[in-house]
């Protein structure tokens, strides 16, 4: 994927570009909202991150602002260090697609991007989905795994089909907090593991190979070949 | 272009050593002329002169004024009875009764005299036509000689119909005296008034000062620092007393304040060194005694997970400030908390389950709420949060929202340790641990944020005994309609 990265604290930048290359992705960069601006405009990315406050007289609101405003439709997560609740709002209004506040998990941002990415491109109204041999049928609401019929509660359903339509992708906790059940704050519980631990005995336990895996010290990820 | 001449006559002089008393004497030159104490003598004085002076001037006006006007009236009325006499008897008539009035003992201050149409003496006690009286019917105050005394008289001179001349008048003498004696007085008191005028806009002004010195130097100690200085009271409940009560309430507020920020920074500083600390530690003794990469790696993990707990800290420090700061007060609409906490219910549900607890949860609909659903949100699973982390296996935790008239209340309670009945008021402050707590994880955040949600929508966070375990409610007033 072609990633453009717009932000000027240089250790940031460095470390966010070295990670994205290490993810297998190509990356451009911009270390000021100008610079940042005609890149974007002139040039094909699947993804930008962006930083609110940038120098070179346009910040991250306007960058996008302008962007949009061009009917460019590239997938924008802002990465800021404003994390209060309007930020968050103002950033998500001028056409971000995703908010991620500093200091960040490179893991986290990866997942986010990632995420993105998948979401830009697959927005056929998709009426099944289908991982290994799990099944899940959008229209009747029912999970079938092989030829076993599973038993999913409404909010395991949600749970199973966000895991499903990211299948091959990292997820991470917080963003099924945020897409599941619409937390924006972390508890200080695990309820999160808790449940997925919940889906991962119906779906992968009666089974020999396991679809739902725990990526360490990132989230989850639900595919069929071995991670 | 003009350039500003420096003040001062010569550059050379402005020593260091020079350059204050100038200054000094500009400084107490400007405040004789704006001084309020100034300004409040001098109104007292004109004040206190006015009245003395109206005062003066109405006992001059009833004493003196009165005498004059009575022996006006004497005359006016002596001479309408002569008149009479000399209209019904004629001449012999009038001749008659000023006989009488000159040989009447009791009146010795009047004065007759009966001039006939060529000028000679008729009947009365003067001697002659006095000088300088030359017009009929008006008040003279003249000098005149009875009987071989000289003696101020008021006067007052008719033409009667046959061409004889009237004088009449009454012997003043007395009353000038007394005017006399009248203006002397008068005078010694304004003098006397204008003294104590003046002596009285000093007292006042020194009594304003003293008034005022209380007040300046406190506040003046409290800028300069000392936030422990009080305005003295005189315990007389005068309005200095009044003010000094109120600014020392207002001081008492803002140190109140203030050792609520010192001790939130204190907290802070605390709360946050200490996983500083631990991940540098961390991070040292890796760098100093790792041997191998796993070892370093471990290290380097378990340090960024202290790091990412100060995060934390910091972002429930920020989200409180911005709650109590109630600027997302713009941002409330109108809500169901109803769905939102079987939500919640649901999402706990699990992890109770889990861990071997029963949430008795028991939610009434729908519970209509102006307000944030998602700090409301927050709020409950933060109590949850508590609940399931002080709970020991096999007990219940009670969770009920009901609505009560126009309140919506949410309780959670647990079987735990509880709260203390002594730091329960504390519980809801930054950074506050019971003991019992300290061995436990957390922020010390958490009940702190969950009173601040309460208060931003007008309710209250309650903290009450379990027996055993804490039940913890907020209650927030409903929407209507």
């Amino acid at each position: 994927m072609r990633i453009l990265v717009v932000e000027d604290d240089k250790d940031v930048a460095g470390f966010v570009l070295k990670g994205l290359r290490e993810a297998g992705h190509t990356v451009e960069h911009a270390d000021n909202g100008r610079d940042g601006l005609f890149l974007a405009a002139s040039e094909n990315f699947d993804a930008i991150i962006l930083d609110r406050m940038l120098p070179g007289g346009i910040d991250g609101l306007r960058l996008l602002e302008t962007l949009r405003a061009q009917d460019n439709a590239t997938p924008v997560l802002f990465l800021s260090a404003l994390s209060q609740v309007d930020d968050r709002v103002k950033g998500l209004k001028a056409g971000g697609d995703d908010y991620l506040t500093k200091p960040f998990a490179f893991a986290e941002l990866l997942a986010r991007v990632e995420a993105l990415t998948r979401r830009g491109k697959s927005d056929g109204p998709a009426t099944k989905l289908t991982v290994g041999d799990l099944e899940m049928d959008l229209l009747s609401r029912s999970v079938r795994r092989g030829t076993q019929k599973i038993d999913l509660q409404p909010r395991e359903f949600r749970l199973l089909e966000y895991l499903m339509r990211h299948a091959g992708q990292v997820v991470t906790r917080t963003m099924l907090l945020e897409g599941v059940w619409d937390y924006h704050f972390d508890p200080q519980t695990n309820v999160i593991d808790v449940h997925v631990s919940r889906l991962r005995q119906k779906i992968d336990k009666p089974f020999e190979l396991p679809l739902l895996h725990t990526v360490r010290n990132a989230g989850y990820m639900l595919r069929a070949e071995e991670v | 272009m003009e350039t500003i001449p420096a003040p001062g006559p010569e550059p050379a002089e402005r020593k260091p050593g020079r350059v204050k008393p100038p200054r000094e004497a500009r400084a107490r030159a400007k405040p004789l002329i704006k001084s309020t104490g100034i300004r409040f003598a001098v109104t007292y004085a004109v004040v206190f002169g006015l009245s003395a002076f109206t005062l003066a001037f109405s006992l001059w006006y009833s004493t003196v004024g009165l005498l004059q006007r009575q022996v006006e009236f004497a005359i006016l009325n002596d001479a309408t009875a002569l008149n009479e006499h000399y209209q019904i008897g004629g001449l012999p008539s009038l001749i008659n009764a000023i006989h009488g009035r000159l040989t009447d003992s009791g009146d010795s201050d009047g004065i007759y005299l009966l001039l006939d149409p060529l000028g000679n003496h008729i009947i009365g006690n003067l001697d002659q036509w006095p000088q300088g009286l030359n017009q009929i019917n008006t008040w003279y105050e003249l000098p005149v000689t009875r009987k071989g005394v000289r003696s101020v008289s008021l006067l007052r001179a008719y033409t009667l119909s046959g061409g004889e001349q009237l004088l009449i008048g009454r012997d003043v003498s007395a009353r000038a005296q007394l005017r006399n004696v009248m203006r002397d007085a008068l005078l010694w008191a304004l003098g006397l008034m204008i003294l104590l005028g003046l002596l009285g806009a000093v007292l006042i002004r020194s009594m304003f000062r003293r008034m005022i010195r209380d007040i300046s130097t406190t506040t003046r100690a409290i800028a300069l620092g000392d936030l422990t200085r009080r305005i003295p009271k005189h315990g007389d409940g005068d309005e200095f007393d009044e003010l000094a009560e109120i600014i020392n309430d207002m001081l008492e507020r803002i140190s109140r304040l203030m050792d609520g920020v010192r001790q939130v920074s204190n907290a802070i500083a605390h709360d946050l060194r200490t996983p500083i600390t631990r991940a540098r530690t961390r991070l040292e003794d890796a760098a100093l005694h790792a041997h191998t990469e796993e070892d370093l790696q471990s290290a380097i993990e378990r340090a960024m997970l202290d790091l990412d707990g100060v995060v934390g800290v910091f972002e429930a420090l920020l989200r409180i400030a911005e709650i109590e700061a109630g600027s997302r007060r713009a941002a409330f609409a109108p809500i169901d908390l109803a769905p939102m906490l079987h939500d919640i219910d649901e999402l706990y549900r699990a992890v109770a389950e889990e861990r071997g607890l029963i949430l008795d949860t028991k939610i009434d609909s729908p519970l209509p709420l102006l307000g944030d659903r998602e700090l409301v949100q927050q709020a409950v699973a933060n109590l949850l949060d508590n609940a399931l982390k002080f709970s020991a296996s096999g007990t219940t935790i009670g969770f009920t929202a009901r609505m009560e008239e126009s309140l919506i209340e949410i309780s959670i309670a647990d079987s735990g340790p509880g709260i203390s009945d002594e730091d329960r008021n504390r519980a809801t402050e930054r950074f506050f641990r019971a003991e019992s707590a300290r061995s436990t994880a957390g922020s010390g955040l958490g009940l702190a944020l969950v009173a601040a949600v309460a208060q931003l929508h007008n309710g209250t966070l309650r903290l009450a005994n379990n027996n055993p375990g804490l039940r913890a409610i907020i209650t927030l007033p409903a929407r209507r309609g």
